[in-house]
């Protein structure tokens, strides 16, 4: 299924969780921060928050700024 | 802390230094921990922004090199020009701080003057408190509007000294003193300083604090520009706690006229 991946198409070979989505994005341990179709996603949610296809989905970190 | 500068408060906390510093613009990573350093800063600003996927996972990342353990990091919405983007920007930088309240908001007006567009960002800031945000908010050095972000419950109110990342200074002290006269939440100057002495004129002016990223950033020599702001800021504030003496229009000796030799 293909979901958008900070605003660019992104084929996901099987449905996955947030949390397995960060993983397969090698960035499980990072300071991230990941929201689908605008709406923030707790940590804590990332294991049962499944994704769906077409989902928007960002996901940032800090960078340097002022 | 500084011996000689008592501290200062936003929503509730309390910090020693009333430089804060961004942390964008730096040749790398090393130059943005060592010059953030050298500014005895507190508080340091960061932007979010998305991931570049495919990237490698494990390169040095911002907050390595200025650790929330050591620093309060203050999310940003730099680069939102409406209200959506810069809540939905800030609820992002919340949760990758761990749930932390306290956030800067900033909605620019246009990308050549990246002057603050007012009516979004009061209605973002509306928003933000609703939300239980402690804003921190960047503002024109207009005294109604400035008001206004305070009565609408933000804990500090950030007007420009003149445009971001202009280095131009203080171009209207006089609407400056007008918004410190009336606030009764800090109010520190965001954006315009070019060197040590606006600094110091701002803190003389009666600022709470500066804000500042591009005159350390953008100077030769970063950390030791670092080192001169940390210094401007305490001797500003010094200066205006002490008490300036008038100005006047003619001469007066310091020294005494009786008993001159001649």
């Amino acid at each position: 299924m293909e979901i958008s991946l900070n605003g660019a198409p992104h084929q996901l070979g099987e449905q996955l969780s947030v949390a397995g989505l960060v993983a397969n994005l090698n960035l499980a341990n990072q300071a991230i921060a990941v929201a689908v179709n605008r709406s923030v996603i707790a940590r804590q949610r990332w294991e049962e928050y499944r994704l769906q296809e077409h989902d928007q989905v960002d996901v940032v970190r800090a960078i340097g700024g002022g | 802390m500084s011996q000689t500068t008592p501290s200062f408060t936003i929503a509730g906390k309390t910090y020693s230094s009333r430089l804060l510093v961004g942390s964008g613009k730096y040749r790398d990573l090393e130059q943005t921990r060592l010059a953030t350093e050298a500014s005895g800063a507190d508080i340091i600003t960061v932007a979010i922004r998305r991931v570049n996927i495919g990237q490698d996972p494990n390169a040095p990342s911002l907050l390595e090199a200025v650790p929330p353990s050591r620093y309060t990091i203050l999310p940003n919405s730099a680069g939102c020009y409406n209200a959506k983007d810069a809540v939905y920007t800030l609820q992002l930088g919340r949760e990758l701080l761990g749930g932390q309240k306290l956030t800067k908001l900033e909605v620019l007006g246009d990308e050549k003057s990246l002057f603050p567009n007012m009516p979004e960002t009061l209605t973002a800031a509306k928003i933000l408190v609703a939300e239980g945000f402690d804003v921190m908010v960047y503002c024109s050095d207009d005294p109604i509007q400035a008001k206004m972000l305070e009565d609408i419950g933000c804990v500090a109110v950030m007007p420009l000294a003149s445009l971001i990342g202009s280095g131009m200074g203080i171009l209207n002290p006089w609407n400056l003193s007008l918004i410190i006269e009336r606030a009764t939440v800090p109010i520190l100057v965001d954006a315009g300083v070019g060197t040590a002495s606006d600094a110091a004129i701002a803190m003389e002016l009666g600022c709470d604090g500066v804000l500042m990223n591009t005159a350390i950033a953008g100077a030769q020599d970063p950390v030791r520009m670092a080192r001169a702001m940390k210094l401007a800021v305490e001797a500003g504030r010094e200066a205006y706690l002490a008490g300036r003496m008038p100005k006047k229009f003619a001469g007066s000796p310091s020294s005494p006229m009786a008993g001159r030799v001649v």
